[in-house]
């Protein structure tokens, strides 16, 4: 394609990188690995939520030619434990297990049809304890105890002003409890890697995994090995969303391989494994009162939540606390008391996923702004604009905002779309048996880790002996394209087109430390660290090129494509011959940088222990057009709108991929995706009954940037791939009440519910 | 079992148990890792191949039932002689329609298909014609647009006869 020679440019759309390899089928994920002589190596699960394992029987398996080992906990050194940061997750159960798909032995096959078989023989005797899967049922005092140290992960207040007394001076409070469940990441490509250990002992890993310089650690904590002896390699992942943020396969993985014989150790988790066995996102209760003046100024909030972590931390007390800082929407009020609960139960694992937390709170207070302005009276877009923060006011956390805050504009841009001037008119147009309604949320979500845990990337650029700049990205690209940002960065900053660029993925061994692919913080985290390397690496070769050019003085040189040249002489020298001039160490830069965090001193949130509070926000208005089947109860959104302020756009189509992908992951998230669990068992673990949004549920949606600068940022930007995730279910359960006059207060918003509350509104109707 | 088809382009005969499921031989036996498996029970559309010019999932067929066939995976869309790629890979690429790119051959394959069955497909048609692939991160939007403009492509790039008939 013609544009490919050009010079990447910060701020226009340039097609990713990464799509030719990826629709031609060449690039390889880390499930493509099928090394030679590959062992394949599977889990047996408990499959009892709570129970004392009693004995295994694992001898028929054993006996099964081609089965080359069968491990249980005793086999693990070290800890056995893995965890980001709460270690309570064990590699494999020995004593208890805590959840269905707790792994109790490890089995390596020389085929997957061996390791079925083999799995299938091994019989693990469980004596089930009692049980516990609410996680205000595991708060009271009898509830079965699924650690030993009691059922709460964390107990935090976040509180501001004069707290939830400030209600009693409002002039209008409203109330209401909302329910949101479990969801599943549903990446579609499974959980997997392949592993051996070399003579040496050293045991490399190619993973699909967010963090492969943490992997590391947990693996060397959980098996008590050197994590300097671990080498872990994350080529591009085939979907993440927070899934993969933490060892899935990895400590299995690692300790099959040391049985291994040195020959590579393939696991796999089928899709019925990745629901039983995979993080979730957090089910939450929430029970919310909000009070406002008569005037429409918010003036206090109330509000308790209680996350179901399930049965290991993973980061439920980061997610909660993540939360509870978000509890308030994007507006200012006073006086806030925000209660939080994170509590274990036996039900499957929850942790890290796109919206961290802070997606059910949305639902919460965006439905509550909703009934505020039908108290008072306002339109509820008024009432927004009216209450959102702008930069100099305090959240609801009580930390100013002192960064890009660009919520007002958001809401403004939306206000003279015409989407919102014509929803009227569309919704008069409704056919029979048909009613429209439209909705809007605003929304918002930190980015970085947060106060505690320093936010930092290190970024290396070389030019090779070829005369090619290499991005060395320590940060995985789980398909959201910071890659792809990287070479647009990097080619802006050394004046170079695409065919100049390489990139080498993370690899603990080849590129530097750079934290996860999470929290909106990949792009800016790591654009930061590269920005500086690149602009040291130009710096560097201009005063490299001065010398071979003869130039007087280092004025006048310039770095253009393919060449420097010294622009008083017109001299030039290409980049190939500076690669096979200069040694490496002159072709070579490294930077690091640390995001920077809040100055303010609170007086609250002493609990978190890390990841409190968050310094910088990308916000985001959303409108919903909704009809709803008066027959079915069928919701379909048949419009779509999202404005979004995350500083300065690098690549306007990445923007908008995050955006359409957020929205549509929060379409399933509204509509009809659930966990359903039964007693701590998934009871759809598939996509036959797990329904994820099609191309046929999905509208086309508008997405608007507003661009703000963020000061701190890579060529101003903000991290946005969360925030699109937030509004959905709000606006949509907005317009839902907005056509049918049906408040849903529990998710997903489903034909059924829609049906049932339909039904007793025309009964009341009736009498 | 000696199994003979012709697999992207190219007549092959190969021995393998007749249940293999025809994902794992292409992947694994193959070495075609193009072809993605996201959920092994015909319900995300990632492992889609073409069989006999139709959309067909290689999680649910059998080697056996590769006899006497014409397959084409995403390795084989590409043109054999010059590499150029085929109008919807080229369309996936410039619209955005890739992110992750797991469930990209196997959309692609899908859009094909649907671009031969109905070479003027509306937005809805496009949608419909898609609907049995699963994607996690685009939203389809994308992937809409660039089948749309496949389809113009597509189009644009076959030559029509002229008033006399003559091409």
């Amino acid at each position: 394609m013609s544009f490919k020679r050009e010079i990447l440019e910060v701020g226009y759309s340039v097609p990713r990188f990464d799509a030719r390899a990826k629709v031609t089928g060449e690039e390889k994920y880390a499930i493509d690995h099928y090394p030679e002589n590959l062992v394949w190596a599977g889990v047996k699960r408990g499959g009892i939520a709570h129970g004392l394992i009693k004995g295994i029987d694992a001898s028929a398996a054993e006996a099964l030619p081609g089965v080359l080992a069968v491990l249980t906990r005793k086999d693990v050194p070290g800890t056995n434990r893995q965890g980001i940061v709460h270690k309570d997750q064990p590699v494999l159960a020995g004593e208890k297990v805590r959840h269905r798909g707790d792994p109790v032995t490890l089995v390596l096959a020389e085929n997957r049809e061996i390791l079925r078989e083999a799995l299938r023989l091994i019989h693990v005797d469980i004596e089930p304890l009692p049980a516990v899967f609410n996680p205000e049922e595991a708060l009271k005092l009898e509830a079965p105890q699924v650690h030993e140290k009691g059922n709460i992960l964390l107990r935090a207040n976040v509180q501001s002003g004069r707290g939830g007394e400030a209600l009693d001076e409002c002039d209008v409070v409203v109330e209401e409890t909302f329910e949101v469940p479990f969801q599943e990441h549903a990446f579609i490509e499974t959980e997997n890697g392949v592993a051996w250990q070399e003579p040496d002992g050293k045991i490399v890993m190619i993973v699909s995994s967010q963090a492969p310089f943490r992997d590391r650690f947990e693996i060397g904590h959980a098996l008590g090995i050197d994590s300097g002896s671990i080498r872990v390699i994350s080529p591009y992942l085939g979907g993440g969303f927070g899934g993969k943020d933490g060892a899935t396969v990895q400590c299995l993985l690692a300790l099959a391989a040391q049985h291994a014989g040195g020959r590579p150790v393939k696991m796999w988790w089928e899709r019925e494994e990745s629901f039983v066995a995979g993080y979730k996102r957090h089910g939450v209760r929430m029970a919310y009162k909000m009070g406002a003046m008569a005037d429409g100024a918010l003036n206090a909030l109330h509000c308790r939540l209680y996350y179901d972590t399930g049965a290991y931390a993973h980061l439920g007390g980061e997610v909660m606390a993540l939360g509870m800082e978000h509890a308030g929407g994007p507006y200012r009020i006073p006086n806030t008391l925000i209660e939080g609960w994170c509590v274990y139960t036996n039900n499957p694992i929850s942790g890290a996923m796109r919206g961290f937390g802070v997606c059910q709170v949305s639902f919460a207070f965006e439905r509550m702004m909703d009934l505020l302005a039908a108290r008072l009276g306002m339109d509820p877009l008024e009432l927004r604009i009216r209450n959102a923060l702008r930069r100099g006011d305090k959240n609801c956390a009580g930390v100013v905002q002192v960064h890009s805050t660009g919520i007002v504009q958001c809401l403004e841009t939306m206000r003279r779309h015409p989407l919102w001037l014509e929803r009227e008119s569309w919704k008069l147009a409704a056919s029979s048996f048909k009613r429209r309604g439209v909705g809007i949320a605003a929304v918002f979500n930190a980015m970085g880790y947060g106060r505690g845990l320093p936010d930092s990337a290190i970024a290396k650029v070389e030019l090779t002996q070829e005369g090619k700049f290499r991005v060395y990205s320590g940060v995985s690209d789980m398909g959201q394209g910071n890659a792809s940002a990287f070479f647009q960065m990097a080619g802006e900053i050394l004046c170079q087109d695409a065919s100049r660029m390489e990139l080498v993925q993370p690899d603990t061994e080849r590129t530097h430390p750079s934290g996860s692919s999470s929290a909106g913080r990949t792009t800016y985290t790591y654009g930061n660290a590269l920005i500086k390397a690149c602009e040291a690496l130009k710096e560097k070769l201009l005063h490299r090129a001065a010398l071979l050019l003869m130039a007087d003085e280092e004025r006048g040189m310039a770095l253009l494509p393919g060449e420097v040249h010294h622009l008083p002489s017109g001299r030039k020298v290409a980049l190939e011959v500076l690669g096979r001039v200069f040694p490496e160490s002159d072709r070579i830069s490294i930077s690091q940088f640390i995001m920077p965090v809040t100055q303010d001193k609170l007086d609250t949130g002493k609990e978190f222990a890390l990841g409190f509070p968050h310094a910088f926000f990308s916000y985001a208005a959303h409108l919903a057009y909704v009809e709803v089947d008066e027959l079915t109860g069928k919701v379909d959104v048949k419009d779509y709108l999202a404005v979004t302020e995350g500083g300065r756009v690098i690549n306007p189509q990445c923007f908008e991929q995050q955006v359409h992908g957020g929205v549509a992951q929060g379409i399933g998230y509204a509509l009809t995706e659930q966990v359903i669990l039964e007693r701590g068992e998934i009871m759809n673990p598939c996509f036959t009954n797990y329904i994820l949004p099609t191309a046929l549920d999905v509208p086309d949606i508008t997405s608007l940037a507003v661009e703000t600068v963020e000061h701190t940022g890579p060529f101003g930007m903000k991290g946005i791939g969360e925030v699109g995730f937030n509004a959905p279910l709000p606006a949509i359960a907005g317009a839902i009440e907005d056509a049918t006059g049906i408040r849903l207060t529990q998710a997903p918003l489903s034909a059924d519910r829609v049906l049932k509350f339909q039904g007793e509104s025309d009964n009341a109707a009736e009498r | 079992m000696k199994i003979t088809f012709v697999l992207n382009g190219q007549e092959m005969q190969i021995d393998a148990p007749p249940d293999r499921k025809v994902v794992d031989l292409l992947r694994e036996d193959l070495g075609l890792t193009g072809t993605k498996e996201g959920c092994g029970a015909g319900e995300c559309g990632a492992c889609t191949i073409l069989v006999d010019g139709e959309s067909r999932l290689s999680c649910l067929m059998l080697a056996v039932q590769l006899e006497g066939r014409r397959i084409k995976t995403i390795e084989g869309l590409s043109d054999a002689e010059n590499g150029a790629l085929h109008p919807v890979q080229e369309a996936f690429i410039e619209y955005g329609a890739v992110q992750c790119g797991f469930c990209t051959p196997g959309m692609v394959l899908s859009a094909v298909h649907l671009l031969e069955k109905n070479p003027h497909p509306t937005r809805d048609k496009i949608r419909q014609g898609l609907g049995g692939n699963l994607c996690r991160c685009t939203g389809y939007v994308k992937i809409v647009d660039a089948v749309e403009a496949a389809a113009r492509k597509v189009e644009r790039d076959i030559p029509k006869p002229v008033k006399d008939g003559a091409l």
